[in-house]
């Protein structure tokens, strides 16, 4: 038995690119989730709203004081015994956004509390409603200089997904741990897994940095 | 005739019921041990231009922010234009009501640093507010924002963003946001105090034009004795949050009374 098969690797490939799509589709719709969660529950932090606030603080500590893979299990296998059963993927997805909502809303947070107060001023002397001045105001200048910081989160949830395949979802981990007790061989399958991470997740931190440079606050 | 006389003609409220335009009565701010004012009692009567002089700290700035409502008085009422702005009583926590809200829009304010949106264009900072508050449709906004960028001499920079002017430009389009709202009342708190020396008689040059031509009743704090004897009816000599001393401006500076204002005035001015 040879360490590597090649022929075994390529005929793996298309296969393995199903996952790659589902991995994709699963950040892109997680970190979609993410980033609208977030923006929600840092304004509802901001604005201190008495016990609302406070339940979302909770909310953030929880999800970022307890592992990833736990909070998917405890979706995926102990909901359903209260009788909440939703499929593996949807879960999945749901769990991985609201987790990383509680990462962007900490970055929200940072974006919002750096606009100057002079913002807020114009826009009540200008009798702007608070929804225009989130709306239009606060959040355009509050997201800027935060984007190469989301991007960076993004590529952190592009690879975290990953564990999403202890739920049952065959992403591409999933696909390649599927591959690998079917035919026991396991190097393949995860190499050429790492190989399509790292395909994405670098040129994109290069991208990344190059955004930082160029977001910096117009303050 | 003067190409900007039907713009400036717009800005002219309508002068029913104004007779006292601006009024704090017993009107007290406090910050923990700082007592910012106390029991404050001051009119502006509708149209007139009023500029407060004083020390750091006095709180001249505290005035224009309790009208704008940008602070909450702790005791007093404020009225503008006759309706209740404020009707703060003692030892509750008094909080903005519809009223509040209602009566606010009549105010206008331009700020020491400007304030402008740094991430639209300086045509959309002078048409959201109509658009989104009085509900004026877009083309009508920006009819009107055109002409008063042309007043305050801009209308070549519509399209840039505030980072791209300078300080003088910056406050004159600021100028225009705030006159877009069509205010009763406009209130500049140091306009130029922020602005690089060469720069100041630009801004200076657009309120002066407002403070001729237009019957809005403006209350300006400053530190250009020379320009609030030009344009004021009246100066006040504020001190420790109450009004020391206030008259004509000839008066006031030439002939000050109390023994604070000649105090005051050598300070700013030892020539
Ligand atoms: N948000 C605040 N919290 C605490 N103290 C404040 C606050 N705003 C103003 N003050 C204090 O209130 C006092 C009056 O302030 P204000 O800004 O009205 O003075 P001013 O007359 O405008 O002074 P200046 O000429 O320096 O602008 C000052 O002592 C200031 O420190
Ligand atoms: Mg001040």
């Amino acid at each position: 038995m040879t360490i590597w098969d090649t022929n075994f690797a390529i005929s793996i490939i298309p296969i393995l690119l199903e996952g790659f799509w589902l991995t994709i589709q699963i950040t892109f719709f997680s970190f979609l989730i993410s980033l609208v969660v977030g923006l929600l529950v840092a304004i509802i932090r901001f604005l201190k709203i008495p016990v609302v606030s406070l339940i979302f603080d909770f909310y953030v500590s929880f999800l970022r004081g307890t592992p990833l893979l736990v909070q998917a299990y405890v979706a995926y296998f102990v909901l359903p015994q209260i009788g909440l059963t939703f499929d593996a993927l949807p879960t999945g997805i749901v769990v991985l956004g609201l987790n990383y909502s509680a990462y962007t809303a900490e970055v929200y947070r940072a974006g919002i509390e750096q606009l100057p107060k002079g913002q807020w001023e114009a826009s009540r002397a200008l009798s702007l409603p608070p929804m225009r001045t989130w709306v239009r105001i606060v959040v355009p200048q509050a997201v800027r200089p935060i984007i190469p910081v989301l991007g960076n989160y993004l590529i952190m949830m592009f690879k975290d997904s990953a564990i999403l395949s202890s739920i049952t979802i065959i992403e591409l981990m999933g696909t390649a741990l599927q591959i690998g007790s079917n035919f026991y061989r396991y190097l393949e399958p995860i190499t050429i897994a790492g190989l399509l991470y790292l395909i994405i997740s670098f040129p994109c931190s290069l991208l990344i940095r190059r955004l930082e440079q160029r977001f910096v606050p117009t303050h | 005739m003067s190409p900007h006389t039907d713009i400036l003609k717009t800005l002219n409220p309508k002068v029913s019921d104004r007779d006292v335009e601006i009024s704090f009565t017993g009107v007290s701010k406090t910050w923990g041990e700082n007592h910012v004012l106390r029991g404050l009692d001051f009119d502006v009567r509708a149209g007139e231009k009023v500029s407060i002089i004083g020390p750091s700290g006095s709180g001249k700035t505290t005035i224009l922010r309790i009208l704008m409502t940008l602070e909450t008085p702790d005791v007093g009422v404020v009225t503008v234009g006759g309706d209740v702005l404020w009707d703060a009583k003692p030892g509750v926590k008094n909080k903005e009501t519809k009223q509040t809200i209602a009566t606010r829009r009549k105010v206008g304010m331009v700020f020491q640093q400007f304030n402008l949106f740094p991430h639209m264009t300086v045509l959309e900072n002078v048409i959201e507010a109509p658009i989104h508050v009085l509900g004026i449709s877009k083309a009508d906004a920006m009819e009107r924002a055109v002409d008063l960028l042309e007043l305050v001499g801009l209308q070549e920079h519509m399209k840039h963003t505030p980072p791209e002017l300078s300080g003088g430009q910056q406050q004159r389009v600021a100028i225009a946001r705030a006159l877009a709202m069509r205010p009763q009342v406009m209130l500049f708190d140091e306009p130029t105090s922020a602005l690089d020396p060469e720069l100041i008689g630009e801004v200076l040059n657009v309120i002066r034009r407002l403070a001729t031509t237009t019957n809005m009743t403006m209350l300006m704090v400053t530190h250009e004795m020379r320009f609030a004897q030009e344009i004021s009816d009246r100066v006040v000599m504020f001190d420790k949050g109450v009004v020391v001393e206030q008259g004509p401006p000839e008066q006031l500076f030439k002939n000050p009374q109390q023994e604070r204002t000649q105090r005051f005035l050598k300070a700013v001015n030892p020539y």
